[in-house]
């Protein structure tokens, strides 16, 4: 039988679908070139292909869901500066775009390190968000944190500057650097988009971009002067389930914390994690309540606690977690997982894929209950997203 | 006619093998190679210079003739031998790591 859309999204990329003739596509950047992933909806052979853009780094890459074949990737290069890479078949081809990110008019300053004003400055794209319905529009989170959006497949890129006057000034890099690193859409909503940057915080829009407001509240960060001030918070990532909107999920610097009014408030649901420090965090395709975290030891030892590699679930939408372990090294471990190196497919049962500063890329074709290596010896690995085919 | 010979990541982001030749109109300065360059490989705007400031990247470095030229003037002449294709003007990506 082929396979069977019970329940689908308006974004496409979360309906469930039975195993049948579908494919996953898994998309891996790395810091020296990106790599695709391939298998049927069993999950269990894979095909690796790569390395794409040999040498550089890859922090994202990631498929259009309105045109599965339409994908866009961030290579850069301390050497050469930033490229964005376009294909238009599936990664098999690619061409090289706009890479012009110019911040819209002054630019000011945002703070430095040392509380000094420092004047905005260009990086890297940290992560490429294609629009829902247009293959042509994509946002781009880039380093200095800022929104740049492009309508014409990347060609050109234009920034959504009212972004950096929702308190830009305030705003100081992480250890990481200052980086937009997260941009959800929300489906049921075009007007309306979160982003997260470290250390500033969540904004959200719900007029396309053309105001903004942190989304704060309720955080608590202990390494600002302020541990409840409305900007600097150091979130790591957010999610959300298409189907359900006003619910969202992060991973901060320190704590796994919930909203459940779009980002209005936030409430701790860290639970009994054995440390809530950590990167990504990711929700189930179909079950909005179950949630996914990698808890790494702290933020001066980035590894797993124990040496145990250790994916956590709550199939609660938090408080509740469960250790997944079956298949995932438990002795003498000490990768990590970066925030944008998790993601889900869309087939039933849900897989998960995740990738490691080790250079291992690990899924599961049973929403986390056991866990194999796809590969063993990539380069670090940057990102991990996937794509669910017909 | 003037040789170009770019870093290995430039040649396979341009596409191109081996040396690059270009017939530049005018004298032969940095700026009007990098522009003929630019022209005839769009995807190497931002990659050598910045897009607005027109500045070196700072790990990219100019040589020729034995020479570094990465600190000369971009409007400064290039050498004869450059000029008339004796030489090639390297573009290099700094050394760098341990």
């Amino acid at each position: 039988m082929a396979c069977v859309q019970r329940l689908r999204a308006k974004t496409g990329a979360h309906y469930k679908k039975e195993e049948g003739m579908s494919t996953v596509r898994v998309l891996v950047g790395t810091r020296k070139g990106a790599f695709v992933l391939t298998a049927d909806a069993k999950r269990a052979r894979w095909e690796v292909s790569g390395p794409y853009f040999g040498g550089w780094e890859i922090y994202h890459l990631k498929g259009s869901s309105a045109n599965p074949n339409r994908l866009y990737a961030s290579q850069s290069s301390g050497w050469f500066g930033q490229q964005i890479q376009r294909s238009n078949d599936g990664g098999q081809t690619w061409e090289a775009v706009g890479n012009q990110f110019v911040y819209d008019g002054v630019p000011g300053t945002h703070q430095w390190y040392d509380g000094t004003p420092h004047p905005w400055e260009f990086k890297r794209v940290w992560h490429l968000e294609p629009s829902l319905t247009d293959p042509d529009t994509v946002y781009a989170g880039v380093e200095d944190a800022a929104l740049f959006h492009s309508t014409d497949g990347g060609q050109t890129w234009q920034e959504l500057p009212e972004l950096r006057g929702a308190q830009g000034h305030l705003w100081q890099p992480g250890a990481g650097g200052m980086c937009l690193h997260t941009i959800v859409l929300d489906s049921s909503n075009p007007e309306r988009i979160f982003i997260a940057i470290s250390a500033a915080g969540t904004f959200r829009t719900d007029d396309a971009g053309m105001t903004w407001r942190p989304m704060n509240r309720g955080l608590r960060s202990e390494g600002i002067p302020n541990p409840h001030a409305e900007v600097g918070h150091c979130v790591h990532r957010i999610a959300m389930h298409p189907l359900r909107p006003n619910v969202l999920f992060m991973q901060k610097h320190w704590d796994v914390m919930r909203s459940d009014n779009a980002g209005a408030s936030w409430h701790e649901v860290s639970g009994n994690l054995p440390t809530d420090f950590g990167f990504p965090i990711e929700v189930h395709a179909h079950e909005p309540d179950t949630i996914y975290v990698v808890p790494i030891t702290s933020d001066s030892e980035h590894y797993p606690p124990e040496g145990k590699l250790r994916v956590y679930r709550s199939r609660t939408g938090g408080n509740e977690w469960e250790a997944l372990t079956r298949g995932l090294p438990q002795r003498d471990c000490y990768v990590n997982v970066l925030r944008d190196a998790m993601a889900v497919d869309a087939l039933d049962p849900c897989g998960l894929y995740f990738g490691t500063t080790g250079g291992q890329v690990y899924g599961s074709a049973d929403a986390g209950d056991s866990w194999a290596p796809i590969v063993r010896d990539l380069p670090p690995v940057l990102s991990v997203e996937v794509q669910t085919l017909p | 006619m003037i040789r170009i010979v770019l870093p290995t990541h430039l040649r396979t982001l341009a596409r191109v093998d081996g040396e690059v030749q270009l017939d530049v109109e005018g004298p032969a300065t940095q700026r009007s190679i990098l522009d003929a360059l630019e022209t005839r490989y769009p995807m190497l705007r931002g990659t050598i210079r910045d897009h607005v400031t027109q500045q070196r990247r700072a790990f990219v470095r100019f040589f020729a003739c034995e020479q570094d030229l990465s600190h000369a003037s971009p409007d400064a002449p290039l050498p004869d031998a450059v000029v008339v294709g004796a030489e090639p003007f390297l573009i290099v990506g700094a050394m760098a790591g341990g």
